[in-house]
Protein backbone atom coordinates (compact mmCIF):
# COMPACT_ATOMS: atom_id res chain seq x y z
CA UNK A 1 0.00 0.00 0.00
CA UNK A 2 3.22 2.16 -0.32
CA UNK A 3 1.50 3.71 -3.27
CA UNK A 4 -1.14 5.08 -1.74
CA UNK A 5 0.61 8.48 -1.35
CA UNK A 6 2.80 8.32 -4.17
CA UNK A 7 -0.63 7.74 -6.38
CA UNK A 8 -1.98 11.21 -8.48
CA UNK A 9 -4.38 13.27 -6.56
CA UNK A 10 -8.04 12.24 -7.49
CA UNK A 11 -10.13 13.74 -9.60
CA UNK A 12 -12.75 16.44 -8.24
CA UNK A 13 -16.47 16.35 -9.42
CA UNK A 14 -19.67 17.72 -8.64
CA UNK A 15 -21.40 17.20 -5.68
CA UNK A 16 -24.55 16.40 -7.17
CA UNK A 17 -26.20 15.98 -10.11
CA UNK A 18 -28.27 19.19 -9.86
CA UNK A 19 -24.69 21.00 -9.48
CA UNK A 20 -23.59 18.96 -12.53
CA UNK A 21 -26.76 20.61 -14.71
CA UNK A 22 -26.93 23.90 -13.62
CA UNK A 23 -23.53 24.22 -14.38
CA UNK A 24 -23.87 22.70 -18.31
CA UNK A 25 -26.81 25.09 -18.55
CA UNK A 26 -24.33 28.03 -17.00
CA UNK A 27 -22.07 26.62 -19.69
CA UNK A 28 -24.79 26.22 -22.81
CA UNK A 29 -26.33 29.57 -22.01
CA UNK A 30 -24.22 32.02 -22.58
CA UNK A 31 -23.76 35.34 -25.78
CA UNK A 32 -25.18 33.36 -28.27
CA UNK A 33 -28.69 32.59 -26.61
CA UNK A 34 -29.31 36.07 -25.81
CA UNK A 35 -27.91 38.17 -28.60
CA UNK A 36 -27.99 35.46 -31.58
CA UNK A 37 -31.04 33.06 -31.11
CA UNK A 38 -33.24 35.99 -31.60
CA UNK A 39 -32.11 37.26 -34.93
CA UNK A 40 -31.37 33.93 -36.40
CA UNK A 41 -35.11 33.32 -35.66
CA UNK A 42 -36.37 36.14 -37.27
CA UNK A 43 -34.10 36.12 -40.16
CA UNK A 44 -34.81 32.31 -40.98
CA UNK A 45 -39.20 32.72 -41.00
CA UNK A 46 -39.95 34.37 -37.63
CA UNK A 47 -42.76 32.17 -36.12
CA UNK A 48 -41.70 29.65 -38.73
CA UNK A 49 -38.40 29.13 -38.01
CA UNK A 50 -39.70 26.98 -34.89
CA UNK A 51 -40.08 23.55 -37.10
CA UNK A 52 -36.63 23.76 -38.10
CA UNK A 53 -35.44 25.08 -34.71
CA UNK A 54 -37.22 21.92 -33.22
CA UNK A 55 -35.90 19.61 -35.66
CA UNK A 56 -32.41 20.46 -35.32
CA UNK A 57 -32.84 20.27 -31.49
CA UNK A 58 -33.98 16.76 -31.45
CA UNK A 59 -32.31 15.28 -34.35
CA UNK A 60 -28.91 16.88 -34.01
CA UNK A 61 -28.13 18.89 -30.71
CA UNK A 62 -29.89 16.28 -28.19
CA UNK A 63 -27.99 13.46 -29.66
CA UNK A 64 -24.81 15.34 -29.88
CA UNK A 65 -25.03 15.97 -26.31
CA UNK A 66 -25.87 12.47 -25.21
CA UNK A 67 -22.68 11.64 -27.66
CA UNK A 68 -20.22 13.86 -25.78
CA UNK A 69 -21.82 12.93 -22.47
CA UNK A 70 -21.20 9.38 -23.13
CA UNK A 71 -17.59 10.36 -24.12
CA UNK A 72 -16.63 11.76 -20.79
CA UNK A 73 -18.43 9.93 -18.34
CA UNK A 74 -17.58 6.16 -20.02
CA UNK A 75 -14.09 7.40 -20.12
CA UNK A 76 -13.86 9.59 -16.95
CA UNK A 77 -11.23 11.97 -17.97
CA UNK A 78 -10.89 15.53 -19.65
CA UNK A 79 -10.87 16.05 -23.37
CA UNK A 80 -7.69 14.57 -24.11
CA UNK A 81 -7.85 11.71 -22.01
CA UNK A 82 -11.19 10.48 -22.73
CA UNK A 83 -10.23 10.21 -26.40
CA UNK A 84 -7.11 8.43 -25.67
CA UNK A 85 -8.54 6.07 -23.40
CA UNK A 86 -11.08 5.48 -26.25
CA UNK A 87 -7.93 4.87 -28.90
CA UNK A 88 -4.82 5.52 -28.68
CA UNK A 89 -4.96 7.71 -31.58
CA UNK A 90 -7.75 9.86 -31.24
CA UNK A 91 -6.03 11.94 -28.38
CA UNK A 92 -5.36 14.71 -31.02
CA UNK A 93 -8.97 15.30 -31.03
CA UNK A 94 -9.12 16.09 -27.59
CA UNK A 95 -5.91 18.40 -27.62
CA UNK A 96 -7.35 20.30 -30.95
CA UNK A 97 -10.96 21.17 -28.73
CA UNK A 98 -8.95 22.51 -25.89
CA UNK A 99 -6.59 25.01 -28.48
CA UNK A 100 -10.03 25.72 -29.29
CA UNK A 101 -11.04 26.79 -25.96
CA UNK A 102 -7.88 28.87 -25.70
CA UNK A 103 -9.07 30.95 -29.28
CA UNK A 104 -12.41 31.01 -27.78
CA UNK A 105 -11.41 32.11 -23.61
CA UNK A 106 -9.08 35.26 -24.61
CA UNK A 107 -11.79 36.80 -26.69
CA UNK A 108 -14.45 35.91 -24.71
CA UNK A 109 -13.24 37.43 -21.91
CA UNK A 110 -13.43 41.14 -23.59
CA UNK A 111 -16.74 40.81 -24.46
CA UNK A 112 -17.80 40.35 -20.48
CA UNK A 113 -15.66 43.29 -19.89
CA UNK A 114 -17.46 45.75 -22.12
CA UNK A 115 -20.98 44.12 -20.88
CA UNK A 116 -19.47 45.10 -17.60
CA UNK A 117 -18.65 48.53 -18.44
CA UNK A 118 -21.84 49.18 -20.32
CA UNK A 119 -24.04 48.09 -16.70
CA UNK A 120 -22.37 50.77 -15.56
CA UNK A 121 -23.06 53.11 -18.22
CA UNK A 122 -26.50 52.04 -18.35
CA UNK A 123 -27.01 53.15 -14.94
CA UNK A 124 -25.47 56.91 -16.31
CA UNK A 125 -26.47 56.77 -19.56
CA UNK A 126 -23.12 57.93 -20.40
CA UNK A 127 -23.29 57.29 -23.93
CA UNK A 128 -25.43 60.18 -24.59
CA UNK A 129 -28.83 60.23 -26.41
CA UNK A 130 -28.37 59.90 -29.71
CA UNK A 131 -24.48 59.08 -29.18
CA UNK A 132 -24.79 55.83 -28.90
CA UNK A 133 -22.90 54.29 -32.06
CA UNK A 134 -19.96 57.13 -32.09
CA UNK A 135 -19.34 56.77 -28.37
CA UNK A 136 -18.91 52.76 -29.03
CA UNK A 137 -16.80 52.50 -31.61
CA UNK A 138 -14.76 55.50 -30.44
CA UNK A 139 -15.25 56.79 -27.28
CA UNK A 140 -15.18 53.78 -25.52
CA UNK A 141 -13.29 51.23 -28.15
CA UNK A 142 -11.41 53.99 -29.63
CA UNK A 143 -11.16 51.69 -32.46
CA UNK A 144 -8.30 51.99 -34.99
CA UNK A 145 -7.95 50.56 -38.53
CA UNK A 146 -6.04 47.23 -38.80
CA UNK A 147 -5.95 48.07 -42.86
CA UNK A 148 -3.95 51.26 -42.52
CA UNK A 149 -1.65 50.78 -39.23
CA UNK A 150 -1.43 46.71 -38.67
CA UNK A 151 -2.48 44.95 -35.11
CA UNK A 152 -1.57 47.88 -32.98
CA UNK A 153 -0.36 48.08 -29.31
CA UNK A 154 -2.21 51.48 -28.15
CA UNK A 155 -3.75 50.28 -24.44
CA UNK A 156 -7.22 51.29 -24.37
CA UNK A 157 -7.77 51.42 -19.88
CA UNK A 158 -11.62 51.67 -20.24
CA UNK A 159 -11.47 48.06 -21.95
CA UNK A 160 -7.82 46.70 -20.64
CA UNK A 161 -9.04 47.63 -16.57
CA UNK A 162 -12.24 45.56 -16.39
CA UNK A 163 -10.82 42.63 -18.90
CA UNK A 164 -7.97 42.49 -15.89
CA UNK A 165 -10.81 42.44 -13.57
CA UNK A 166 -12.73 39.33 -15.37
CA UNK A 167 -9.84 36.88 -15.13
CA UNK A 168 -8.87 37.55 -12.14
CA UNK A 169 -12.79 37.07 -11.11
CA UNK A 170 -12.72 33.61 -13.30
CA UNK A 171 -8.90 32.63 -12.16
CA UNK A 172 -10.60 33.03 -8.41
CA UNK A 173 -13.39 30.76 -9.35
CA UNK A 174 -11.37 28.20 -11.72
CA UNK A 175 -8.80 27.83 -8.41
CA UNK A 176 -11.64 27.07 -5.93
CA UNK A 177 -12.51 23.86 -8.15
CA UNK A 178 -14.95 22.18 -9.93
CA UNK A 179 -17.61 21.83 -6.50
CA UNK A 180 -16.49 24.95 -4.59
CA UNK A 181 -15.57 27.24 -7.82
CA UNK A 182 -18.20 25.98 -10.87
CA UNK A 183 -20.48 24.12 -9.18
CA UNK A 184 -21.01 26.61 -6.29
CA UNK A 185 -20.90 29.89 -8.83
CA UNK A 186 -23.63 28.61 -11.30
CA UNK A 187 -25.83 27.43 -8.43
CA UNK A 188 -25.83 31.19 -7.48
CA UNK A 189 -25.38 32.81 -10.91
CA UNK A 190 -27.89 30.76 -13.14
CA UNK A 191 -31.00 31.61 -10.77
CA UNK A 192 -29.60 35.45 -10.68
CA UNK A 193 -29.41 35.63 -14.32
CA UNK A 194 -33.10 33.42 -14.83
CA UNK A 195 -34.93 35.92 -12.35
CA UNK A 196 -33.32 39.12 -14.21
CA UNK A 197 -33.82 38.26 -17.22
CA UNK A 198 -37.49 37.71 -16.75
CA UNK A 199 -37.71 40.93 -14.76
CA UNK A 200 -35.93 42.11 -17.88
CA UNK A 201 -38.69 40.36 -19.97
CA UNK A 202 -41.48 41.71 -18.48
CA UNK A 203 -40.16 45.21 -17.89
CA UNK A 204 -39.37 45.37 -22.13
CA UNK A 205 -43.71 44.31 -22.63
CA UNK A 206 -44.64 47.13 -21.42
CA UNK A 207 -42.70 49.49 -23.59
CA UNK A 208 -44.75 51.16 -26.21
CA UNK A 209 -43.99 48.97 -29.51
CA UNK A 210 -43.60 45.99 -27.49
CA UNK A 211 -46.47 44.31 -29.21
CA UNK A 212 -45.29 44.62 -33.02
CA UNK A 213 -42.00 43.60 -31.90
CA UNK A 214 -42.97 40.61 -31.03
CA UNK A 215 -45.28 40.38 -33.78
CA UNK A 216 -42.60 40.65 -36.12
CA UNK A 217 -40.79 37.94 -34.72
CA UNK A 218 -43.47 35.74 -34.45
CA UNK A 219 -45.30 36.19 -37.25
CA UNK A 220 -44.16 32.91 -39.22
CA UNK A 221 -42.90 33.13 -42.86
CA UNK A 222 -43.68 29.89 -44.36
CA UNK A 223 -41.85 30.08 -47.24
CA UNK A 224 -38.50 30.77 -45.57
CA UNK A 225 -39.28 26.71 -44.80
CA UNK A 226 -38.37 25.89 -48.44
CA UNK A 227 -34.93 27.40 -47.98
CA UNK A 228 -31.96 25.30 -47.52
CA UNK A 229 -29.96 28.11 -45.79
CA UNK A 230 -32.80 28.00 -43.06
CA UNK A 231 -32.61 24.50 -42.31
CA UNK A 232 -28.52 24.87 -42.24
CA UNK A 233 -29.05 28.46 -40.30
CA UNK A 234 -31.18 26.27 -37.67
CA UNK A 235 -28.53 23.28 -37.10
CA UNK A 236 -25.58 25.57 -37.12
CA UNK A 237 -27.18 27.67 -34.43
CA UNK A 238 -28.08 24.76 -32.40
CA UNK A 239 -25.00 23.18 -32.46
CA UNK A 240 -22.82 26.59 -31.08
CA UNK A 241 -25.91 27.00 -28.83
CA UNK A 242 -25.67 23.59 -26.93
CA UNK A 243 -21.67 23.72 -26.42
CA UNK A 244 -21.40 20.53 -28.05
CA UNK A 245 -18.09 18.67 -29.59
CA UNK A 246 -15.56 20.96 -28.15
CA UNK A 247 -14.91 19.36 -25.30
CA UNK A 248 -16.94 21.67 -22.46
CA UNK A 249 -19.56 18.68 -21.50
CA UNK A 250 -16.90 15.86 -22.37
CA UNK A 251 -15.38 17.28 -18.99
CA UNK A 252 -18.18 18.24 -16.87
CA UNK A 253 -19.92 15.06 -18.03
CA UNK A 254 -16.22 13.30 -16.56
CA UNK A 255 -16.95 15.04 -13.04
CA UNK A 256 -20.26 12.88 -12.56
CA UNK A 257 -20.82 10.16 -10.34
CA UNK A 258 -20.47 7.13 -11.78
CA UNK A 259 -24.27 6.02 -11.41
CA UNK A 260 -25.69 8.97 -13.26
CA UNK A 261 -28.97 9.27 -15.24
CA UNK A 262 -27.12 10.79 -18.47
CA UNK A 263 -29.85 11.21 -21.11
CA UNK A 264 -32.04 12.55 -18.14
CA UNK A 265 -29.67 15.24 -17.14
CA UNK A 266 -29.16 16.27 -20.86
CA UNK A 267 -32.53 16.19 -22.02
CA UNK A 268 -33.09 18.89 -18.65
CA UNK A 269 -30.19 20.70 -20.23
CA UNK A 270 -31.02 21.41 -23.90
CA UNK A 271 -34.24 22.29 -22.98
CA UNK A 272 -33.21 24.38 -20.72
CA UNK A 273 -30.70 26.04 -23.14
CA UNK A 274 -33.90 26.20 -25.33
CA UNK A 275 -36.28 28.45 -23.16
CA UNK A 276 -33.87 30.51 -22.43
CA UNK A 277 -33.11 31.24 -26.03
CA UNK A 278 -37.17 31.74 -26.48
CA UNK A 279 -37.41 34.49 -23.40
CA UNK A 280 -34.41 35.91 -24.89
CA UNK A 281 -36.60 36.62 -28.11
CA UNK A 282 -39.30 37.44 -26.34
CA UNK A 283 -37.29 39.99 -24.35
CA UNK A 284 -34.91 41.47 -27.12
CA UNK A 285 -37.87 41.63 -29.81
CA UNK A 286 -40.26 43.74 -27.44
CA UNK A 287 -37.36 45.86 -26.52
CA UNK A 288 -36.69 46.39 -30.64
CA UNK A 289 -40.25 46.76 -31.40
CA UNK A 290 -40.05 49.51 -28.77
CA UNK A 291 -37.13 50.96 -30.98
CA UNK A 292 -38.66 50.91 -34.10
CA UNK A 293 -42.03 52.50 -32.80
CA UNK A 294 -39.68 55.48 -30.93
CA UNK A 295 -37.32 56.16 -34.51
CA UNK A 296 -40.51 55.94 -36.47
CA UNK A 297 -39.46 53.03 -38.57
CA UNK A 298 -40.35 49.11 -38.57
CA UNK A 299 -39.10 46.32 -36.96
CA UNK A 300 -37.19 45.23 -39.89
CA UNK A 301 -34.91 48.33 -40.23
CA UNK A 302 -33.72 47.88 -36.31
CA UNK A 303 -33.19 44.11 -36.25
CA UNK A 304 -30.03 43.28 -35.77
CA UNK A 305 -27.89 40.56 -33.63
CA UNK A 306 -24.13 40.17 -31.89
CA UNK A 307 -22.21 43.12 -31.06
CA UNK A 308 -24.67 45.80 -33.19
CA UNK A 309 -27.50 44.80 -31.24
CA UNK A 310 -25.92 44.57 -27.53
CA UNK A 311 -23.73 47.48 -27.98
CA UNK A 312 -25.49 49.84 -30.27
CA UNK A 313 -29.27 48.65 -30.09
CA UNK A 314 -29.71 48.18 -27.05
CA UNK A 315 -27.71 51.46 -25.43
CA UNK A 316 -30.27 53.24 -27.82
CA UNK A 317 -33.06 51.30 -26.24
CA UNK A 318 -31.71 52.44 -23.08
CA UNK A 319 -31.51 55.48 -24.00
CA UNK A 320 -35.37 56.23 -24.99
CA UNK A 321 -36.98 54.11 -22.43
CA UNK A 322 -39.19 55.07 -19.56
CA UNK A 323 -36.90 53.42 -16.86
CA UNK A 324 -33.89 52.67 -19.73
CA UNK A 325 -31.10 52.32 -17.04
CA UNK A 326 -32.92 49.60 -15.32
CA UNK A 327 -33.48 47.80 -18.32
CA UNK A 328 -29.75 48.74 -19.45
CA UNK A 329 -28.48 47.37 -16.20
CA UNK A 330 -30.19 44.19 -16.21
CA UNK A 331 -29.24 43.46 -20.02
CA UNK A 332 -25.92 43.99 -19.51
CA UNK A 333 -26.21 42.43 -15.95
CA UNK A 334 -27.32 39.09 -17.77
CA UNK A 335 -24.75 39.19 -20.52
CA UNK A 336 -22.21 39.19 -17.75
CA UNK A 337 -23.12 36.34 -15.63
CA UNK A 338 -24.29 34.44 -18.90
CA UNK A 339 -20.64 35.13 -20.37
CA UNK A 340 -18.77 34.27 -16.48
CA UNK A 341 -21.15 30.64 -16.42
CA UNK A 342 -19.56 29.90 -20.21
CA UNK A 343 -16.29 31.22 -19.57
CA UNK A 344 -15.45 29.52 -16.86
CA UNK A 345 -16.65 26.28 -18.59
CA UNK A 346 -14.29 26.79 -21.39
CA UNK A 347 -11.44 27.43 -19.16
CA UNK A 348 -12.28 24.29 -17.43
CA UNK A 349 -11.64 22.36 -20.47
CA UNK A 350 -8.15 23.68 -20.65
CA UNK A 351 -7.13 23.28 -16.97
CA UNK A 352 -8.26 19.48 -16.59
CA UNK A 353 -6.37 18.51 -19.97
CA UNK A 354 -3.51 19.75 -18.22
CA UNK A 355 -4.25 18.86 -14.75
CA UNK A 356 -4.77 15.21 -16.39
CA UNK A 357 -1.83 15.47 -18.54
CA UNK A 358 1.00 16.92 -15.77
CA UNK A 359 -0.96 15.37 -12.51
CA UNK A 360 -0.41 19.08 -10.88
CA UNK A 361 -2.75 20.40 -8.34
CA UNK A 362 -5.73 22.56 -8.75
CA UNK A 363 -4.48 26.02 -8.15
CA UNK A 364 -0.78 25.04 -10.30
CA UNK A 365 -2.78 23.83 -13.23
CA UNK A 366 -4.96 26.81 -13.01
CA UNK A 367 -2.19 30.18 -12.72
CA UNK A 368 0.00 27.78 -15.29
CA UNK A 369 -3.07 28.10 -17.75
CA UNK A 370 -4.84 31.55 -16.44
CA UNK A 371 -1.88 33.56 -16.21
CA UNK A 372 -0.34 33.37 -19.86
CA UNK A 373 -4.41 33.09 -21.22
CA UNK A 374 -4.89 36.42 -19.36
CA UNK A 375 -1.66 37.99 -20.83
CA UNK A 376 -2.55 37.48 -24.30
CA UNK A 377 -6.57 38.40 -23.45
CA UNK A 378 -5.13 41.61 -22.76
CA UNK A 379 -1.96 42.09 -25.65
CA UNK A 380 -4.65 41.58 -28.07
CA UNK A 381 -8.29 42.76 -26.79
CA UNK A 382 -7.42 45.76 -24.53
CA UNK A 383 -6.20 47.66 -27.69
CA UNK A 384 -7.65 49.43 -30.25
CA UNK A 385 -7.66 46.90 -33.00
CA UNK A 386 -9.15 44.22 -30.42
CA UNK A 387 -12.73 44.11 -32.47
CA UNK A 388 -10.82 43.41 -35.90
CA UNK A 389 -8.89 40.54 -33.89
CA UNK A 390 -12.23 39.67 -32.01
CA UNK A 391 -14.64 39.21 -35.16
CA UNK A 392 -12.15 37.65 -37.43
CA UNK A 393 -10.74 34.79 -34.37
CA UNK A 394 -14.50 34.38 -33.95
CA UNK A 395 -15.74 33.29 -37.62
CA UNK A 396 -13.14 31.55 -37.83
CA UNK A 397 -12.59 29.17 -34.88
CA UNK A 398 -16.41 28.91 -35.59
CA UNK A 399 -16.43 27.20 -38.52
CA UNK A 400 -13.39 25.93 -38.93
CA UNK A 401 -12.70 24.89 -35.48
CA UNK A 402 -16.10 23.82 -33.54
CA UNK A 403 -17.78 22.64 -36.61
CA UNK A 404 -14.75 21.23 -37.83
CA UNK A 405 -13.80 19.33 -35.00
CA UNK A 406 -16.95 18.34 -34.56
CA UNK A 407 -17.33 17.22 -38.49
CA UNK A 408 -14.05 14.53 -37.44
CA UNK A 409 -14.95 13.34 -34.36
CA UNK A 410 -18.48 11.71 -35.28
CA UNK A 411 -16.64 10.16 -38.00
CA UNK A 412 -13.62 9.48 -36.26
CA UNK A 413 -15.75 7.78 -33.45
CA UNK A 414 -18.36 6.62 -35.82
CA UNK A 415 -17.12 4.94 -38.41
CA UNK A 416 -13.02 4.81 -37.75
CA UNK A 417 -13.50 3.56 -34.00
CA UNK A 418 -16.77 1.96 -34.39
CA UNK A 419 -17.48 3.44 -30.85
CA UNK A 420 -21.46 4.24 -31.00
CA UNK A 421 -22.89 0.99 -29.65
CA UNK A 422 -20.25 0.72 -26.71
CA UNK A 423 -21.46 4.52 -25.63
CA UNK A 424 -25.46 3.99 -26.47
CA UNK A 425 -24.61 0.71 -24.02
CA UNK A 426 -23.04 3.40 -21.34
CA UNK A 427 -25.58 5.85 -21.80
CA UNK A 428 -28.54 2.87 -21.32
CA UNK A 429 -26.19 1.28 -18.21
CA UNK A 430 -28.84 3.55 -16.01
CA UNK A 431 -30.51 6.40 -18.05
CA UNK A 432 -34.24 7.23 -17.99
CA UNK A 433 -34.55 7.97 -21.41
CA UNK A 434 -32.84 4.58 -23.40
CA UNK A 435 -31.10 5.26 -26.69
CA UNK A 436 -31.27 2.82 -29.75
CA UNK A 437 -30.60 3.08 -33.37
CA UNK A 438 -32.39 6.07 -34.16
CA UNK A 439 -29.71 8.12 -31.57
CA UNK A 440 -26.75 6.02 -33.63
CA UNK A 441 -28.07 6.87 -37.12
CA UNK A 442 -28.48 10.91 -35.91
CA UNK A 443 -25.06 10.86 -34.38
CA UNK A 444 -23.20 8.38 -37.07
CA UNK A 445 -25.15 9.22 -40.53
CA UNK A 446 -27.36 12.43 -40.05
CA UNK A 447 -24.41 15.14 -38.03
CA UNK A 448 -21.47 14.05 -40.39
CA UNK A 449 -24.09 15.08 -43.06
CA UNK A 450 -25.15 18.42 -41.85
CA UNK A 451 -21.57 19.19 -40.36
CA UNK A 452 -20.24 18.57 -43.77
CA UNK A 453 -22.41 20.49 -45.63
CA UNK A 454 -22.30 23.53 -43.24
CA UNK A 455 -18.09 23.06 -43.36
CA UNK A 456 -18.66 23.03 -46.79
CA UNK A 457 -20.59 26.16 -47.06
CA UNK A 458 -18.11 28.36 -44.95
CA UNK A 459 -14.83 27.17 -46.39
CA UNK A 460 -16.89 28.08 -49.91
CA UNK A 461 -18.18 31.86 -48.62
CA UNK A 462 -14.48 32.28 -47.02
CA UNK A 463 -12.95 31.53 -49.98
CA UNK A 464 -14.92 33.99 -52.40
CA UNK A 465 -14.41 37.03 -50.33
CA UNK A 466 -12.08 38.02 -47.40
CA UNK A 467 -13.99 38.19 -44.42
CA UNK A 468 -15.10 41.20 -42.73
CA UNK A 469 -13.42 43.38 -45.81
CA UNK A 470 -10.17 42.84 -43.47
CA UNK A 471 -6.66 42.97 -45.52
CA UNK A 472 -5.20 39.33 -46.75
CA UNK A 473 -2.17 39.42 -43.96
CA UNK A 474 -4.81 39.66 -41.18
CA UNK A 475 -6.92 37.22 -42.36
CA UNK A 476 -4.42 34.68 -42.47
CA UNK A 477 -2.84 35.36 -39.25
CA UNK A 478 -5.80 35.09 -37.29
CA UNK A 479 -8.24 33.22 -39.51
CA UNK A 480 -6.89 30.57 -41.41
CA UNK A 481 -3.47 30.51 -39.61
CA UNK A 482 -4.75 30.40 -36.27
CA UNK A 483 -7.11 27.62 -36.81
CA UNK A 484 -4.43 25.37 -38.71
CA UNK A 485 -2.29 26.19 -36.18
CA UNK A 486 -5.39 24.63 -33.57
CA UNK A 487 -5.13 21.39 -35.70
CA UNK A 488 -1.28 21.39 -35.96
CA UNK A 489 -0.98 22.16 -32.21
CA UNK A 490 -3.42 19.20 -31.00
CA UNK A 491 -1.19 16.85 -33.11
CA UNK A 492 2.26 18.03 -31.22
CA UNK A 493 0.62 17.76 -28.16
CA UNK A 494 -0.52 14.35 -28.69
CA UNK A 495 2.88 13.33 -29.28
CA UNK A 496 4.30 14.88 -26.03
CA UNK A 497 4.40 11.75 -23.20
CA UNK A 498 2.24 11.91 -20.38
CA UNK A 499 3.71 11.61 -16.90
CA UNK A 500 4.18 8.86 -14.91
CA UNK A 501 2.08 10.76 -12.25
CA UNK A 502 -0.93 11.56 -15.13
CA UNK A 503 -4.25 10.29 -15.06
CA UNK A 504 -3.51 8.52 -18.14
CA UNK A 505 -0.55 6.49 -16.43
CA UNK A 506 -2.19 6.14 -12.84
CA UNK A 507 -5.94 6.33 -12.14
CA UNK A 508 -6.69 3.65 -9.29
CA UNK A 509 -10.31 5.32 -9.27
CA UNK A 510 -10.65 4.76 -12.70
CA UNK A 511 -9.74 0.90 -12.41
CA UNK A 512 -12.09 0.85 -9.91
CA UNK A 513 -14.67 2.20 -11.56
CA UNK A 514 -14.04 -0.03 -14.79
CA UNK A 515 -13.85 -3.10 -12.67
CA UNK A 516 -16.71 -2.36 -11.04
CA UNK A 517 -18.66 -1.78 -14.29
CA UNK A 518 -17.74 -4.78 -15.70
CA UNK A 519 -15.43 -2.89 -18.77
CA UNK A 520 -12.38 -3.93 -19.79
CA UNK A 521 -9.33 -2.86 -17.66
CA UNK A 522 -7.66 0.26 -18.99
CA UNK A 523 -4.21 -0.73 -21.33
CA UNK A 524 -2.41 2.32 -19.19
CA UNK A 525 -4.00 2.91 -15.74
CA UNK A 526 -4.74 -1.22 -15.52
CA UNK A 527 -0.79 -2.25 -16.65
CA UNK A 528 0.48 0.45 -13.80
CA UNK A 529 -1.91 -1.47 -10.84
CA UNK A 530 -1.07 -5.21 -11.69
CA UNK A 531 2.75 -3.88 -12.21
CA UNK A 532 2.58 -2.29 -8.90
CA UNK A 533 0.89 -4.96 -6.78
CA UNK A 534 3.23 -7.10 -8.33
CA UNK A 535 5.93 -4.89 -6.71
CA UNK A 536 4.30 -4.87 -3.18
CA UNK A 537 4.35 -8.35 -2.79
CA UNK B 1 -50.59 41.08 -32.54
CA UNK B 2 -52.13 38.72 -35.70
CA UNK B 3 -53.77 35.48 -35.12
CA UNK B 4 -50.98 33.57 -36.23
CA UNK B 5 -48.45 35.29 -34.79
CA UNK B 6 -50.05 34.64 -31.43
CA UNK B 7 -50.41 30.76 -31.95
CA UNK B 8 -46.80 30.40 -32.89
CA UNK B 9 -46.14 32.34 -30.19
CA UNK B 10 -48.12 29.52 -28.14
CA UNK B 11 -47.10 26.71 -29.86
CA UNK B 12 -43.35 27.79 -29.10
CA UNK B 13 -43.71 28.47 -25.56
CA UNK B 14 -45.83 25.03 -24.87
CA UNK B 15 -43.47 22.97 -26.82
CA UNK B 16 -40.00 24.35 -25.01
CA UNK B 17 -41.34 25.14 -21.67
CA UNK B 18 -43.36 22.24 -22.16
CA UNK B 19 -40.19 20.44 -23.13
CA UNK B 20 -38.13 21.54 -19.96
CA UNK B 21 -41.71 20.68 -17.35
CA UNK B 22 -41.29 17.04 -18.80
CA UNK B 23 -37.59 16.98 -18.76
CA UNK B 24 -37.59 18.26 -14.99
CA UNK B 25 -40.41 15.20 -13.95
CA UNK B 26 -39.01 12.24 -15.37
CA UNK B 27 -35.53 13.00 -13.80
CA UNK B 28 -37.32 14.17 -10.55
CA UNK B 29 -38.43 10.32 -10.99
CA UNK B 30 -35.78 9.09 -10.90
CA UNK B 31 -33.48 10.32 -7.81
CA UNK B 32 -29.55 10.04 -8.01
CA UNK B 33 -28.86 6.74 -6.34
CA UNK B 34 -25.57 7.63 -4.99
CA UNK B 35 -25.67 5.87 -2.05
CA UNK B 36 -22.40 4.24 -1.51
CA UNK B 37 -20.49 6.15 -3.94
CA UNK B 38 -18.02 7.87 -2.00
CA UNK B 39 -18.21 12.37 -2.03
CA UNK B 40 -15.47 13.70 -4.80
CA UNK B 41 -12.34 15.53 -3.33
CA UNK B 42 -12.66 19.09 -2.67
CA UNK B 43 -9.24 20.72 -3.13
CA UNK B 44 -7.43 24.03 -1.48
Amino acid sequence: MSSATNHTARREGFGSRNVFILSAIGSAVGLGNIWRFPYVAYEGGGGAFLIPYLCALLTAGIPLLFFDYAIGHRYRGSAPLAFRRMHRAAEPLGWWQVLICVVIAVYYAVIIAWSAMYTWFSAQLTWGKGNENDFFFGDFLQMGDVGADGVSTQFVPQVGIPLIAVWLIVIVIMCLGVQRGIGASNMVLMPLLTVMFVVLVVQSLFLPGAIDGLNAFFTPDWEALADPAVWAAAYGHIFFSLSVAFGIMVTYSSYLKRKTDLTGSGLVVAFANSSFEILAGIGVFAALGFMAAAQGSDVAGVATSGIGLAFIAFPTIVSNAAGGSIIGVLFFGALVFAGITSLISILEVIVAALQDKLGWSRIATTLVVSVPLTIISLALFSTTTALAVLDTADAFVNAFGIMAVAFVSVIVVSWVLHKLPALQEHLNRRSSFAVGTIWKLLVGVLSPIVLGYLLLSEILGKLNEPYGGYPDWFIAIFGWGMVIVLIAGGVVLSLLPWSKRSHAKDDPEYDAYLADEGYEPDVETGLQGVREEGASR
Amino acid sequence: MSTTAVIMMAISMLTVWGGLIAGIVNLARHPEEDGHEPAPPVEL
